[in-house]
């Protein structure tokens, strides 16, 4: 049976404001949905509450991912759980390895679910399978996390990770913004290699550019902290024709 | 037939068992300092003339010079508390069940054998691989090196030693340099012949030799011209002692063409004073480089220093310092130019945790008529809790023109957005901020050979352990 992850209602604040004003929103395992909107409408909020950044407080609602209210709990366990979330800004760790660090983060996954550690081996050969399915130079996997990449690399190496720890949701974070069309292209291809059955996608994003290669089943459009609008991939035309504030006028209708 | 590797593991079998009785004499000097100790100290290792006067012209200037009147508060060292001379089987005469359960502890984590822990605690009998190290020894041997104790080679190469000893660091240098000269027992006398390349790091016996871990350890090291060496002293287990103070002196010198590294990988139990002075002089074309990883110790003060003697010499000093809660680590560099065309590089890295207190003090200094020459001083702070501190105090003397001098310094704390992307991946926040930390040390810790890379990493996990949360 295919998972869902049920957003229900969600209210988010930060000190100063009301962000999330009450979103509902369920996706299932095996559905790209796009969640589409001007800056500022919440739509980086949503991805990191739904990863459990401490920055934001949950004033209502709730998510409910494996029969679980996922909000309450640590980010590490939603990761344990299946959830990911490609980040927007990817921080670097100097001097950690993206090698070392997927395999410290699989572990942690692995014993979570009561699973042996991998092997160094192992690992490296699962790993070196990724990056080709990804069609990446097995030399990246020896830089240092997020340590000096450009924008592309950054994104790259988001795309890997979410390769290697296999969830069954992924949230990306306007995974196309600042990329060159080639870095898009690279970043899309990905994307579209992990699409399957037992994965289930949020790609948010504010331009229609990145849709053109990653085919969504859906596009929610999110304005001032709500959903206003879903539909097909045609409502994603519909707002690349009309602009925000025109569809934005029609919905207030 | 048995195979080598069989061979091995029986001789491994047997090392693990290779205890030596404890020696049947016995000497504690009296605690406190005065003359009657040293010459006891000097009459016992059956010393000439000539060093009996060294020693007591080093007490001497002990007593007269004031304490240094900068850096970490040494107020509580108290002189006359201190016992300047334990023959080593004294020294082992304590029990298993007086070893702080955190040292046990932090021996287990590290896999370190039952043998060596109790060894490393003080607790052992003399702890020697005769059959390793007979074998190295051999092999050393057919190349002309000599790799002995401080007081064989005073015995076995009167010459050669007198030549050097003191000349690196005389006894007027500092008031811990005094008195190491007035009492000093223990440590290595090294001597590398011109042109041998020695491939395997020399170790300080195999970190088990107990005369290399002395309170009042002296090294000489001799590397001749166009020779390269490795030297790697202490280790990442700490090492427990009921001594307070520890005043090494290490006197190096590399001629010309020459390549040296020593590596010290420092992990004194949390009630030691360690002050150490190490320098190195360094000649034409020749190659000095001070990896210096700083762990244990309630006051550590170091500066591996190189002297840079001849044109187109280089050096390096790589240091690391990790102060917890209490611990007030002093460390950096100093490098002075001498020659012209001579270049140095000084990397220092500090990580601060709770109440911890690592500094870096450093010295790039730049003789008149030493042109060209070239210098890059980095310090990297890493600051774990809000009550860390890190102090920065890098002094550059310059009394040339043409010089490139470069110095970058940077203090990081450990983000919340760092914490947060590790543990979006899985890691739980502790696993997330010793992962920060490792990395941070990375580029020190590559530098190690990799059996004390991989403890100092387990070291590294393990001090971090319920920091957060």
């Amino acid at each position: 049976m295919a998972e869902t992850l049920d957003i229900r209602n969600l209210h988010v604040r930060t000190e100063e404001r009301e962000i999330l004003k009450g979103v509902n929103l369920t996706l299932r395992q095996g559905e790209v949905h796009a969640l589409m909107g001007p800056n500022g409408a919440g739509k980086s909020t949503l991805a990191y509450v739904l990863m459990g950044h401490p920055g934001y407080e949950v004033t209502e609602g709730e998510v409910i991912f494996k029969g679980q209210n996922i909000l309450e709990l640590e980010p590490e366990e939603r990761a344990h759980l299946g959830l990911f979330l490609a980040f927007q800004y990817p921080v670097a760790v100097p001097g950690v390895t993206i090698a070392n660090f997927l395999r410290a983060a699989l572990n942690a996954k692995r014993q979570a679910q009561g699973l042996e550690e991998i092997s160094i081996l192992e690992f490296r050969k699962l790993l070196m399978d990724k990056m080709r399915l990804l069609k990446m130079d097995p030399a990246f996997a020896g830089r240092y996390v997020n340590d000096g990449f450009s924008g592309g690399e950054k994104k790259k190496a988001e795309i890997l990770q979410l390769a290697v720890l296999e969830p069954e949701f992924a949230v990306l974070d306007e995974t196309d913004s600042g990329l060159d069309i080639d870095a898009l292209r690279i970043v899309a291809d990905g994307i579209n290699a992990l699409r399957g059955p037992e994965r289930g996608f949020l790609v948010i994003t504010h331009y229609k550019r990145i849709l053109d290669y990653v085919q969504p089943d859906y596009v929610h459009v999110m304005v001032d902290g709500r959903i206003v609008a879903s539909g097909g991939p045609e409502l994603a035309d519909e707002l690349e024709a009309k602009g925000y504030e025109n569809l934005l006028a029609t919905v207030r209708g | 037939m048995a195979t080598p590797a069989v061979e091995l593991l029986k001789e491994l079998e047997e090392y693990k068992y290779g205890w030596k009785s404890p020696e049947v004499y016995v000497y504690k000097a009296p605690k406190g300092l005065n003359e009657d100790v040293v010459r006891k100290i000097s009459e016992l290792k059956e010393e000439p003339e000539w060093m009996l006067e060294y020693r007591l012209q080093a007490l001497k200037h002990f007593l007269e010079r004031p304490m240094p009147n900068w850096g970490p508060d040494l107020s509580d060292l108290n002189f006359d508390e201190i016992v300047y001379y334990v023959k080593p089987a004294e020294r082992e005469g304590r029990s298993w069940d007086e070893v702080p359960e955190e040292i046990k502890r932090t021996f287990e984590r590290l896999g370190i054998p039952e043998a060596e822990q109790k060894f490393l605690a003080g607790v052992g009998a003399q702890f020697e691989s005769e059959m390793v190290y007979h074998r190295v020894k051999e092999e050393l041997e057919r190349l002309g090196v000599i790799f002995i104790s401080i007081e064989d080679g005073l015995k076995q190469y009167p010459e050669l030693f007198r030549e050097y000893f003191g000349k690196v660091v005389p006894y007027t240098d500092n008031k811990f340099a005094a008195l190491n000269a007035a009492v000093w027992s223990g440590g290595s006398f090294v001597y590398i012949p011109p042109g041998v390349k020695v491939e395997q790091p020399l170790q300080a016996y195999f970190r088990l030799n107990v005369a290399n871990i002395g309170q009042f350890e002296r090294t000489l090291i001799i590397v001749d011209e166009g020779a390269e060496a490795h030297y790697v002293e202490g280790c990442t287990a700490p090492l427990y002692t009921t001594d307070s103070l520890h005043t090494g002196v290490i006197e190096i010198i590399v001629k010309r063409g020459a390549r040296f590294r020593y590596t010290t990988i420092q992990n004194w139990s949390t009630n030691v004073y360690n002050l150490v002075t190490q320098r190195a002089l360094v000649y034409e074309d020749a190659h000095m480089e001070w990896v210096d990883a700083n762990i244990g110790s309630k006051v550590t003060m170091k500066y591996p220093s190189c002297y840079l003697l001849g044109r187109g010499a280089h050096g390096e000093i790589l240091s690391l310092a990790f102060a917890k809660d209490g611990q007030v680590i002093d460390n950096g560099g100093k490098v002075i130019h001498l020659a012209p065309d001579t270049t140095s590089k000084i990397v220092s890295k500090s990580v601060s945790k709770g109440t911890g207190r690592a500094s870096y003090r450093g010295l790039v200094k730049v003789h008149k008529g030493a042109k060209h020459v070239k210098s890059h001083v980095v310090c990297d702070a890493l600051l774990i809790d809000e009550t860390s501190r890190s102090d920065t105090y890098p002094y550059i003397e310059i009394e040339e023109d043409d010089v490139t001098i470069g110095h970058e310094a940077s203090v990081s704390r450990v983000s919340e957005e760092q914490v947060f992307y590790l543990r979006s991946r899985g890691l739980s926040e502790e696993e997330a901020v010793t992962m920060v930390v490792a990395g941070f040390i990375e580029p020190m810790v590559r530098e190690l050979p990799m059996e004390y890379a991989v403890e100092l990493n387990r070291l590294v996990q393990l001090e971090m352990e319920g920091s957060v949360g």
